[in-house]
């Protein structure tokens, strides 16, 4: 007994450090594997609440742009608004009807944004007091971005599509082949598509875009543009570079997408 | 409570928020980016109690970690640099260091480089190797160390040069 004792005395230091190396390496390993980072993660109040101090001074530097952005964006609303032979005088009243659609749209802002590392996150604004829950998919007008992975009081923290734990159905817009999205961290603005069987007709220049095989994304939400193609080792499938519609390194506001029918859907699926 | 204490806490706090807020946002060429938090403990003192050196390198790489969401990573570094912190310092200064004569503020250029550059290049190391964790993409992770490497040892460099005190 004093042996040990005397043994644990003499090698207090590496001890120490061995636990704590262990326990660092646990972080980093829950880290590598999707939806179990939730230790060390800046939902938190203090890193929160730090970055969201940050971006309210950034935003001032940003308003032209952003006003710019969101004027086209309505335009563009609008178009389809008077295409669609819907009255698109400012008629803002409430008619329970407008609601009996399965997907709701949350606007938010981000306030932290990664793109140069090989696993990155996003940290927006709204977080289950807004009634967010994880697995719900973020875009913005031009394309996606990522989906929920983890929602405190106050934040949410966005697992980007710049991630190596993200796979994302997305197929082409004129045909109903799809295959999964991934990241091989290279290029932030550069995604590749996979599995998508060869009876394809590709072309570049084609859209990409979701294909609403999950209940994260509806369908037709745009993703990027084929940028080259090429058939993997066995000829079986394409790797395909797509060009992405966002700047992942220049984004302000997303919009998050409920899904009524998620619960159910999943009940289904699990019977 | 003294002085020291005191401006090593500084030198705590001032080094998190630099590197979160400036640092972290710098990509140089898309991707680059001096990770120089570890001065902290490079110019820990050479006497401080050894248990509570590497009870603050972890605080210190978890707090980054923190802001960084990038799990344990930058917390692994630090303590691996922590504890081999003697080592380094031994095969650079030598027996001045076994006598305890050493001053960090006053040693020679060429001697802090090879200090500094020692420190980085093992932080630099075990931070990608656990960031990219994955054996096939060793090229990936030499060529991210090697450049970020450069990038920190000249700021980290520049850092120590231009906030020399005088008197130490």
């Amino acid at each position: 007994m004093q042996q040990i004792i005397n043994f644990l005395i003499r090698n207090k230091h590496s001890l120490l450090f061995l636990l704590l190396f262990l326990l660092s390496l646990i972080f980093t390993i829950q880290s590598h594997s999707y939806h179990k980072s939730k230790f060390v993660s800046s939902t938190n109040f203090l890193s929160g609440g730090i970055y969201e101090w940050q971006r309210s001074v950034k935003d001032y530097f940003k308003l032209r742009n952003e006003n710019k952005r969101l004027l086209t964006e309505n335009e563009m609303l609008r178009n389809q608004l008077s295409a669609l032979g819907v009255d698109s005088v400012a008629t803002q009243y409430l008619d329970t009807t407008n609601f009996d659609k399965p997907y709701t749209f949350i606007k938010a802002r981000v306030i932290k944004n990664d793109y140069s590392k090989s696993d990155n996150y996003l940290l927006i604004d709204r977080g289950a007091k807004d009634s967010i829950i994880p697995d719900m998919g973020v875009i913005t007008d031009k394309g996606i971005i990522g989906i929920i992975e983890n929602t405190s009081k106050n934040y949410s923290r966005v697992i980007s599509i710049l991630n190596s734990n993200s796979r994302i159905n997305a197929g082409l817009k004129n045909s109903d082949q799809y295959g999964s999205l991934v990241w091989n961290g290279k290029d932030p603005n550069t995604l590749q598509l996979e599995t998508v069987p060869r009876q394809a007709v590709l072309k570049e220049g084609d859209t990409i875009i979701t294909h609403g095989r999950s209940t994260i994304f509806p369908r037709g939400i745009g993703i990027g543009t084929i940028a080259n193609y090429k058939l993997d080792e066995n000829k079986s499938y394409y790797l395909i570079d797509v060009k992405l519609f966002n700047d992942m390194t220049n984004i302000g506001f997303v919009y998050t997408i409920k899904n009524r029918d998620t619960e159910e859907i999943k009940n289904l699926e699990n019977e | 409570m003294n002085k020291d204490t005191l401006s090593h806490i500084g030198r705590f706090v001032i080094l998190i928020l630099v590197q979160t807020f400036i640092l972290n946002h710098i990509n140089f060429l898309g991707w680059l980016n001096p990770y120089i938090y570890i001065i902290f403990i490079l110019l820990a003192p050479l006497n401080i109690n050894k248990s509570l050196f590497l009870l603050l390198s972890f605080i210190l790489g978890l707090t980054i970690d923190m802001f960084g969401d990038s799990g344990g990573v930058h917390a692994a570094a630090c303590l691996i640099i922590a504890f081999f912190r003697p080592v380094a310092l031994r095969t650079v200064f030598g027996l001045s260091y076994e006598f305890q004569t050493v001053k960090l503020g006053n040693t020679g250029f060429g001697e802090k480089l090879a200090y500094v550059t020692l420190m980085v290049l093992t932080h630099h190391i075990v931070l990608f190797s656990l960031e990219i964790f994955n054996f096939s993409h060793i090229l990936l992770i030499l060529k991210k160390t090697l450049f970020s490497s450069l990038f920190t040892i000249m700021i980290t460099m520049l850092v120590l040069v231009l906030f020399r005190r005088n008197d130490s």
